[in-house]
Parts: structure tokens; sequence; C-alpha cells
């Protein structure tokens, strides 16, 4: 989603002129239609996020709106404290981009791995937290968002082709996109890996028992409606996310299922424990977050063999 | 009325308020008397606290607000009932300066955040052609965070001449004394070598500091940096460079005595 939120991005500017752009040295190869279009509103500044994320507080206050870049775990939580007491607390439209949700930078390793900053920021009030599927969704994702008047967090993934089938770009505005309808079990999925929670269900499908797949674009604040109108006529719902357990999108909906009261049995899958460095598809299917695996998950739920 | 007289008001709204609220952070507090004093009577300018152009002031060192409310307060930004709630129970001016109260442009309390603020501050100004600066006070502990320096290089890497960086050299900190802690010095050579314009000033002296903090920009475009020596506790001899009075509050006796050397005439909310 690099390449498309870069053009995004230069729509966007082209817009509105408050537009900025930060990067934490990161972006190479990236940014370049943007510097060259808007040279004067692109700092980097260096390797230094924590002092990037301050200094778009103090730019957001006297009326600009900076986009502040850099690869998910530097961009989410090296700077946690100053996106808390800075744009949180100020209530400022500081747009925090972290790239590489998941395993994108699966040979890189941990240190890489945007694998927890959801459960990092989703706590901090006012903050909208996006986590588009797919390249094409990038786009709406940067529009709806534009006036959103206190500050953003995207979580994007790396890959600018990947699709998931049946989401077509769509971004619901209650942040919830059905991209196949079927009935027992609902797969939800968040990020980039919901192509291989769409590709399970077009799987089941054809063995004559399709679930409901649906993207969860929106984080933050939670899409309790949206989501409570999908669990309230499932059976199960399987969560479905590159990312730790503990507080991402199977601890949001953990959270909606107690609180509404509803019928639904969660099972979670996601990622337990710290990953040693692989490639992506390997580090998808250890964690159970491939195809094959989510189709045989929703196999043994219905009881089939 | 001289900002000579307004310090002496300041300090005396500390020890009232903070015998009051019976908290502690008097000596912080003291040793910057003077330098809010000239700050809030001769040098930032702005209208009012809302002025799209005024200059911008960060107070990084966030645990001495009170003495930053008693500045606010001679300016005429904060009315006299407002000092009334400093820590009271149902809220109100707390210890730490928070974003909503009139005349605070940036909510601090965590140590070392305050100088990126300002350096964004001072950005936005250059970008939108606006003359206005951007002050931040920083305690000299508070350059023990390593993110401090990160904006330290920025700001001198872009040239940001209208920072003005005013460091609070008390030479304590929580624990103990800043050369027994974590020791900085030399300071001045230390933002010398990072590129930025050093001034070093007795952070009493008001004469001193005006014309420190109003000098034009360098001409190379550094950003600078004014290192006040400040005596921690200052204007209150059994406070003064006594670490246990970064989190001491006073006695009544104490509090009299404290008054007494500070100046009675002056009475304050």
């Amino acid at each position: 989603m690099r390449a498309s939120f870069v053009k995004a991005l230069v729509d966007l500017a082209e817009r509105d002129e408050r537009v900025l752009l930060l990067t934490g040295d990161l972006g190479f190869m990236a940014f370049e239609p943007f510097v060259e279009r808007f040279p004067g509103r692109f700092f980097n500044a260096g390797v230094a996020e924590q002092n990037m994320v301050g200094m778009a507080t103090g730019l957001a206050e006297a009326g600009f709106v900076p986009f502040v870049y850099s690869i998910v775990p530097f961009a989410a939580l090296r700077p946690l404290e100053f996106l808390r007491n800075g744009p949180v607390l100020h209530r400022l439209p500081v747009r925090l981009v972290g790239m590489g949700a998941g395993f994108d930078y699966g040979h890189n390793g941990y240190t890489h791995f945007g694998i927890d900053d959801v459960a990092a920021v989703r706590s901090l009030p006012g903050l909208l937290v996006l986590s588009p599927a797919e390249a094409r969704q990038v786009p709406s994702v940067l529009s709806t968002s534009a006036s959103w008047p206190g500050p953003v967090y995207y979580r994007l993934g790396k890959d600018d082709r990947a699709e998931v089938p049946g989401l077509d770009g769509r971004l619901d505005p209650g942040g919830v996109d059905v991209v196949r309808e079927g009935s027992g079990i609902l797969l939800l999925a968040t990020g980039s890996v919901a192509a291989e929670a769409a590709l399970a269900g077009e799987r089941l499908a054809a063995e004559g028992s399709s679930p409901t797949v649906a993207v969860v674009t929106r984080l933050a604040p939670t899409p309790v409606d949206a989501l409570e109108e999908l669990l309230s006529r499932h059976a199960f719902v399987v969560t479905v996310e590159a990312h730790f357990l503990a507080g991402g999108l199977g601890s949001l909906v953990a959270e909606v299922l107690a609180e509404r009261g509803l019928p639904c049995r969660l099972v979670r899958r996601g990622v337990d424990e710290i990953p040693a460095s692989a490639g992506m598809p390997h580090l998808l299917a250890r964690f159970g977050l491939d195809r094959e695996s989510l189709a045989a998950t929703c196999r043994a739920l219905r009881g089939a063999p | 009325m001289s900002a000579v007289h307004d310090a002496r008001r300041i300090r005396r709204t500390v020890l009232d308020a903070s015998y009051r609220a019976h908290v502690g952070h008097i000596g912080s507090c003291l040793s910057v008397s003077e330098i809010l004093a000239t700050l809030y009577r001769d040098v930032l300018q702005g209208a009012a606290p809302d002025d799209p152009s005024r200059d911008r002031f960060v107070m990084s060192k966030g645990h001495a607000a009170l003495a930053l409310y008693a500045a606010l307060r001679l300016r005429g930004w904060l009315a006299d009932g407002e000092i009334e709630t400093f820590c009271g129970p149902r809220g109100g001016l707390g210890v730490h300066p928070e974003p909503g109260t009139a005349g605070v442009d940036f909510g601090t309390g965590s140590l070392g955040q305050g100088l990126s603020y300002a350096t964004g501050a001072a950005l936005a100004a250059r970008l939108q052609g606006s003359a206005r600066r951007a002050f931040v006070l920083a305690s000299d502990a508070e350059c023990n965070e390593g993110a401090l320096w990160e904006a330290v290089m920025f700001a001198a890497h872009h040239r940001l001449s209208a920072l003005v960086a005013i460091v609070d050299v008390n030479g304590q900190q929580a624990l103990g004394y800043t050369k027994d802690v974590l020791d900085l010095e030399p300071l001045g050579p230390r933002f010398t070598a990072f590129g930025w314009d050093v001034v070093e000033v007795d952070g009493h002296d008001t004469v001193a500091l005006k014309e420190a903090l109003s000098r034009p920009a360098s001409p190379g475009g550094a950003p600078r940096v004014v290192l006040a020596r400040t005596i921690f506790g200052k204007g209150v001899s059994f406070m003064e460079r006594r670490v246990a009075w970064h989190y001491l509050p006073m006695t009544a006796e104490q509090y009299a005595a404290a008054v007494a050397e500070v100046g009675g005439e002056e009475p304050s909310p």
C-alpha cells in the first residue's frame, strides 16, 4: 500500500495545503512523487521518531496536518508516549502512518514486525485507528478520515497489488465491510491477512458451506454497532489478525460480544509467541492465519472432518 | 512595576498556593521566577492567549507550573479565582500545566517532550511566514532525556532561529545534584557543538535575561539556548540548594518564615 498511500497523499495535499509529510528516514523509493510536487512540505526528521511526533504536535497546534511516517513499531511504539501526551492529549490532527503491519517485514525479524501496535494505541481516546485490507481501500481510507478532528493512526501493509476478493476497495463509513455473505460462521479479519480469510471463504463455499467473511478497517473507536449486527446472526466468529492475540481484533470482538451479551462463540487466530524471522507465508501458516488453516478451523467448528 | 517586582509576586503566589494545597515542587518554582517574570512582562509577544500570531511558550519543566500560573495571572490571562483552584479537590489547575488552561499552549509533565513541541512550533512559524517565535523552558535534568537531543539536532540542522530554549540550570534534580546523578557539564559547549547559539546568564538577573531573550536571531540562523544559571529554591534561604525541597510541602512555621523572606507586601489569592 506504499505507492497507493503516497499517491493518495499527493491528492490530499493538492486539496489541503495544511498537509505536511515527515518521515523518520524511511520510505526509500516511495516518497518521490510527494517530494517532487511539494518539496517545501516534506521533512526527513532523521532516525528520531520521538522528536518527529513531538514536532508534529507543534505543527498541528499552528494549523498544519502533519503525516508522520515510519515502520509500524517505530511509528506506534517508539514514540508512543509522545503520541499520548501530544496529539492525543491536545486533540490535534496529527496523522501517524505505520508501514508494514503484521509480517510484511518477515525476514527483518521481530524488531520490524507490526504485531502489537493495535494493542498499544487502541486505548488512546479520540485516536482513529484505520487498518486497510488492500491498497484499493487506501484512497477512501485517507479521504474519509481527512476531516477527523483528532489524531489518526493508519496501519498499512506494504503490498500494493494484493487484493481481497470481493472487497473492491470499498470502505463502509461504519468501518466494517462484508466481502462474502454466508451463514453459521463469521470470519472477521483486519489488515492484508484478510485476503487469506476471503480465500478460505471461497474454498469453503466450493465445499458447500460458505462462511460470512468481513473486513474490519476501523479498529478504534470500536465499530460496535456494525460488529453487533454481524455477530448477532452467526453462531461462531473467527477473528483473523497478524497481531498478538492480546489487545487486537480478537480482544475487541470479545468486548463487543460480552458487553452486548451476544450468543456467538469466539475463536481467535493471531500471534501467540514471539516469532522468529521468516517469509510471510511461513509465518502466516505458523500461526494458523493462512487460507488452508483458516478453512480447517471453520471445518472443525462445523463438526466436519 | 518591573520584572523584579513580578518575580517577587510570582514567588509569593508560589508560596501561598503550594502552602494552601500542601504540595511540593516549591524549589523548582522559585528558581524560575525571574525567567517567567521576564518572559511574560518583557519578551513574549501576543495580545491574547488565542492570538494565532502570538509567540508560543512551552513550560517543558511542567512540575514548576505553579510559577507559570502566577506569571499568567500577572499577564491577565488567568484570574485570581483560578489560582485558588490549584490542586483543589474538584480539579482545576494541576501540578503540571494542562491544555485548556488559558495561556497554556502545550500541556507538559513528562520531561524531554517540550523542546520537540517548540521545534514544531518554530518550524510552523517559518512555513507560515510568521515572525512569531517559540520559547521553551526546560530544566537542566531534563537534558538527561535522549529525545530532547533529537530536537536539538533537528533545530540546528534546519536553522530554526525562531526557536529559543531556556535551560533552568539550577544544578539539582529529584534525588540529588545533577553533577552527582548524570553530570551535564560542560553544558554550554555541548549545545555549541550541536550547532546552537549559546548565551549564559545569571538566571535571577532580569536585565540580563531580557537582553538574552530579546536578542535578534543569530546571523547564521542557529537556534538559541539561554543557559540560565539559577539557585534552586532562590529567595527562601532554608530551601536554597536543598534537594529535599524538590518534593517537600511547607509546615506552618516554614511558610511563615518563607513569606517573611520573600516579602509580604503583596497579598495574593
